[in-house]
């Protein structure tokens, strides 16, 4: 028995079970990790100790029936940029290489009170600011499918951990795809929720009114069940939305008929590879196989998705990286004379290319004279392309398409161009600029042999609606596990 | 011949709000407590940690401006402003550019040169940054987050006042009716209450402002009034010497009665504001003004009203006692207690502010409770002890608010009423005074105020006045 191939709701129910107890669960992740990271490098930190006492702890509580969740005892990674208590939280940045947040955020806590327990902290790009987790300054993660490829960023670290079968299942936080691109590049199942569906606390932010924390698993089915534990109203997070309904479980049902899916025709034109374009129209086929009502239609405004985006994002996150400065926690320059040389000098050591890029870029938008062109515009861009979604879900319970216009490609292939790379996010960016909620979900491989991600997007706190297209879906298909998996 | 020049005078007033805890966490705002004790991670910027707004800040906010006259925004949201600085652990501040609480407002003020109301620009809601303190000692820079994130609302008045005279008494009326709201205690000393003055001088009869100058540091109404005095005088100075003002933000130095450049205008740091995103807008419906201005409290005019009405009490003492919140306080509470509105009144108005002067207190220094104050003015009022006394106990009152009634009955101090005690008193003090005594006989009644005297000093002031009166005119006639 293979614990780490098992999915999170197959390796719960035989913990419930007591099939397999928790320490041995948490074992076999630590052991599968630690195994694979000279290779692969998803984590950041792994936490054999404290993740050993935890399982104890899960162990404990379950056999005094204190805890009833299908995740109890389930070894789960956490993204570096989610604050846990006495765990170094580095968001794979320089800047942070030392620091021990006080608190852990809201998401993550609601998993350990379900019994998760967490084995440590994934890599990714720097402060979540990159595609394919190149950017971290504690060396870039490898894709397991093959190890010269990156995983995707800036979550790639949590993809590459699922889909090397290090770690059950993990969490990502998702800005212009963040969680669904690397997933897509590493064939696992990501989700991104609703806009304030996940509490925000504890998420060191990069752009605050697009960032969103969600699961990163093998299957929708577990993807469902983190959600679950996941979401909810949260106090300490203002943006954060009281939903009536949070039983996302209850839409895993293999029934599609008569569902509208619609095909944005901008989703399938120039600059998509062919083997990605192939496997998302035959999964749309399957869909419609079982009943579902597919069509093309035309979103537009596609093409303005990018340049807003990169203009808030980069403005909110020159203002939230700002408190990174040397003076309360973190990287301190060693010489400096004077605060704002040591402003200075503690920055520009502790930040890499790309971050320093965006902070300048961020900078500049929000500058006296350039507000309104930039800043504001971007703004107006967003609403508009709110309007053209909302005008979509008017006739559609989902849209169908790629996750990336390509599959993962050659490590250091993509930094030395970043506009290319800021144009890979051309269709999950829209999503994060309208709130909505989207998923992504291995559909087959290009003729590398590359996982190839569709995208379902929903409206508004439609999640379920996803949820059951991507169900119906995945029984059509078998989940590949990677090569890496097996080592 | 020299010109003659026209003061244009606007300020914006820093107000430290009254809540129990901070605008965006749920720490304490209590003063004092060691360094960075009231702190969580949303006050010190940790990373991950988000602001969730105090809806008392908006209600205070909304509670000024509705008795500023100002327009409330429906729909107000918070803006951050970014600048480097240690005693700011984000590195931005929260607060309002774009869409303020509160706009378009005024108030009256009323000066020798007589009435005129003085506009209110705007109203915005904000966080307070921590304390930097710089150990020369050991050089180095010590940070306290206690007083980061403590709620303030900044007042921007328009550029309508002409004199010292007039920001004084704007200011004066801004505190009172802040104060009345129970908003903030406004202490200049403390920091509780800042103002900043914008400062530029035009020819009389000229339409366009001159150049302004921002002068900061500014803890005391006298060095405010110090302040505009001495930057009219220096802008007026330059102006006559065909120099030009610079707009600039200078620093009053009050020990020296000078003010020096802190930074100009072109180094003025673009803040590069943007919309919180980490807040929701607030939306204020017509429900909830309604509600907060239900519950605004009587302000000074009504009181003042009701003083006259309810109390009886004269134009003058109701005018004072409700000059200052203190005041007004102390002496309703009071009444409430012993019910004596007039005496109650008397001991404040005279009394009272005699020590306060004495001492040099302001009025918020009062420590003495109503209970003790409505205790003397009963034990007074019914004869327990004299006026002498009472004067006596109650500056122990004010000094350590002891309780008067066992004070006297511990020190003896009640007024001695037995006849035979104070007859003897009286014969002693005839026999002791026989010039006084002819006096007295020969017509002049006088003479009889000095022998009072005597016999209260004999009797350590005790004595029961009317009782002696008799009792001398008795006897003299006697004689």
């Amino acid at each position: 028995m293979n614990l780490m191939s098992m999915t999170a709701i197959e390796l719960g129910s035989k913990i419930k079970k007591r099939e397999v107890s928790v320490t041995e669960a948490v074992t076999a992740a630590l052991d599968a990790a630690e195994r694979k990271e000279p290779q692969l490098n998803s984590f950041v930190t792994i936490d054999r100790e404290g993740a050993l006492k935890h399982a104890q702890d899960v162990q404990k509580r379950l056999d005094e029936g204190q805890i009833d969740s299908p995740l109890a005892g389930v070894p789960v990674a956490v993204k570096d940029n989610l604050c846990t208590e006495g765990l170094l939280t580095t968001c794979s940045s320089k800047i942070l290489y030392n620091f021990i947040p006080t608190y852990t955020a809201q998401a993550v806590l609601q998993l350990q009170q379900a019994g998760a327990v967490v084995i440590g902290k994934t890599n990714m790009d720097e402060f979540a600011m990159g595609s394919t987790t190149e950017t971290s300054a504690f060396g870039e993660t490898k894709n397991p499918w093959n190890l010269s490829h990156v995983p995707g960023g800036s979550s790639g670290g949590s993809c590459a951990a699922v889909a090397a079968g290090e770690c059950t299942y993990a969490l990502g936080s998702d800005t212009g795809g963040s969680i669904r691109q690397p997933s897509s590049f590493c064939g696992v199942t990501g989700f991104k929720p609703t806009y304030g569906t996940v509490s925000r606390y504890g998420l060191i932010a990069y752009g605050s009114s697009l960032d969103a924390i969600g699961p990163v698993a093998k299957d929708i089915s577990d993807c469902a069940a983190i959600l679950e534990a996941i979401a909810s109203y949260d106090i300490k997070d203002s943006t954060s939305v009281r939903r009536e309904d949070y039983k996302f479980t209850s839409a895993l049902i293999d029934d599609v008929k008569g569902m509208k899916i619609g095909i944005p025709r901008d989703y399938l034109g120039e600059g998509l590879d062919d083997d990605v374009k192939n496997a998302v129209l035959k999964a749309a086929k399957r869909l419609k196989e079982k009943g579902a009502v597919v069509e093309e239609f035309d979103l537009s405004l596609v093409e303005y998705a990018i340049p807003a985006y990169y203009v808030v994002a980069c403005a909110e996150a020159s203002s939230n990286l700002a408190r990174f400065d040397g003076v309360k926690y973190g990287y301190r320059t060693k010489e400096y004379e004077g605060l704002h040389n040591m402003y200075k000098r503690s920055r520009s050591e502790g930040f890499g290319a790309e971050v320093k890029r965006r902070i300048m870029l961020g900078s500049f938008v929000l500058s006296s004279g350039y507000y309104d062109a930039y800043y504001l515009k971007a703004l107006r861009t967003k609403a508009l392309i709110k309007q053209a979604f909302d005008r979509a879900f008017e006739k559609y319970d989902v849209i169908l398409g790629p996750t990336a216009p390509a599959t993962a490609p050659k490590l250091g292939e993509s930094l030395s161009d970043p506009i290319k790379m800021y144009l890979g996010d051309i269709y999950t960016i829209s999503v994060n600029l309208a709130g909505l909620p989207a998923a992504t979900l291995p559909c087959g491989k290009d003729r590398a042999g590359l996982p190839i991600g569709l995208q379902l997007i929903g409206d508004c706190f439609q999640e379920k609606k996803i949820i059951r297209a991507a169900y119906a879906f995945e029984q059509t298909r078998n989940y590949e596990y990677s090569p890496f998996a097996e080592v | 011949m020299s010109k003659i020049y026209e003061t244009v005078i606007g300020l914006e007033v820093h107000v430290e709000l009254a809540t129990k805890t901070k605008i965006f966490c749920s720490c304490s705002t209590a003063f004092g407590g060691a360094p960075n004790t009231h702190t969580c991670p949303v006050c010190t910027g940790m990373p991950g940690a988000l602001p969730v707004l105090n809806r008392q800040v908006v209600e205070y906010a909304m509670a000024v401006g509705i008795a500023t006259n100002c327009k409330i925004t429906q729909y107000c949201k918070f803006d951050r402003k970014n600048y480097f600085y240690p005693d700011n652990p984000q590195n931005y501040q929260i607060s309002q550019l774009y869409l303020p609480i509160c706009r378009d407002g005024g108030i009256e003020i009323e000066t020798a040169a007589g009435k005129k109301t003085v506009g209110i620009h705007e109203i915005h809601m904000e966080e307070d940054a921590g304390k930097l303190v710089h150990d020369e000692w050991e050089d180095v820079s010590i940070v306290d987050y206690n007083r980061s994130g403590v709620p303030l609302i900044e007042i921007v008045s328009e550029p309508d006042m002409r004199s010292a005279e007039e920001v004084i008494a704007y200011l004066e009326k801004l505190r009172l009716i802040i104060q009345y709201l129970g908003a903030s205690d406004c202490k200049l000393n403390e920091g509780s209450m800042r103002a900043d003055v914008n400062l530029s001088v035009r020819e009389a009869g000229a339409k366009e402002f001159g150049t302004r100058t921002e002068m900061k540091n500014l803890n005391s109404f006298k060095a405010i009034a110090r302040a505009v005095e001495g930057e009219r005088a220096r802008q007026i100075e330059l102006l006559e010497e065909g120099k030009k003002i610079i707009q600039e933000t200078r620093r009053w130095d009050d020990n020296k009665e000078t003010s020096h450049t802190m930074r100009s205008k072109e180094d003025a740091k673009d803040y590069r504001y943007f919309p919180e995103p980490d807040l929701v807008p607030v939306v204020i419906n017509d429900e909830w003004i309604a509600e907060v201005r239900s519950r605004q409290p009587e302000m000074r005019q009504e009181k003042m009203a009701r003083y006259q009405t309810q109390y009886g009490l004269p134009a003058y003492d109701a005018g004072i006692l409700t000059g200052d919140k203190t005041f007004a306080d102390l002496f309703e509470a009071a009444v409430e207690i012993c019910g004596k509105p007039k005496k109650v009144s008397n001991w404040i108005m005279v009394e009272t502010i005699r020590l306060l002067k004495e001492n040099g207190m302001s009025p918020d220094q009062i420590q003495f409770s109503p209970e003790n104050l409505a205790k003397i003015v009963r034990l007074s009022d019914e004869g327990t002890v004299t006026n002498t006394v009472a004067k006596e106990v109650f500056e122990l009152v004010f000094l350590k608010d002891i309780d008067p009634e066992a004070y006297i009955k511990e020190h003896g101090l009640s007024t001695v009423s037995d006849e035979g005690a104070l007859r003897a008193a009286v014969e002693q003090v005839i026999r002791e005074n026989p010039q006084s005594v002819e006096d007295y006989h020969n017509g002049k009644e006088k003479a009889i105020g000095f022998l009072v005297g005597q016999t209260m000093r004999a009797m350590k002031g005790k004595a029961n006045p009317a009782m002696v009166n008799q009792l001398l005119r008795e006897l003299l006639q006697a004689i």
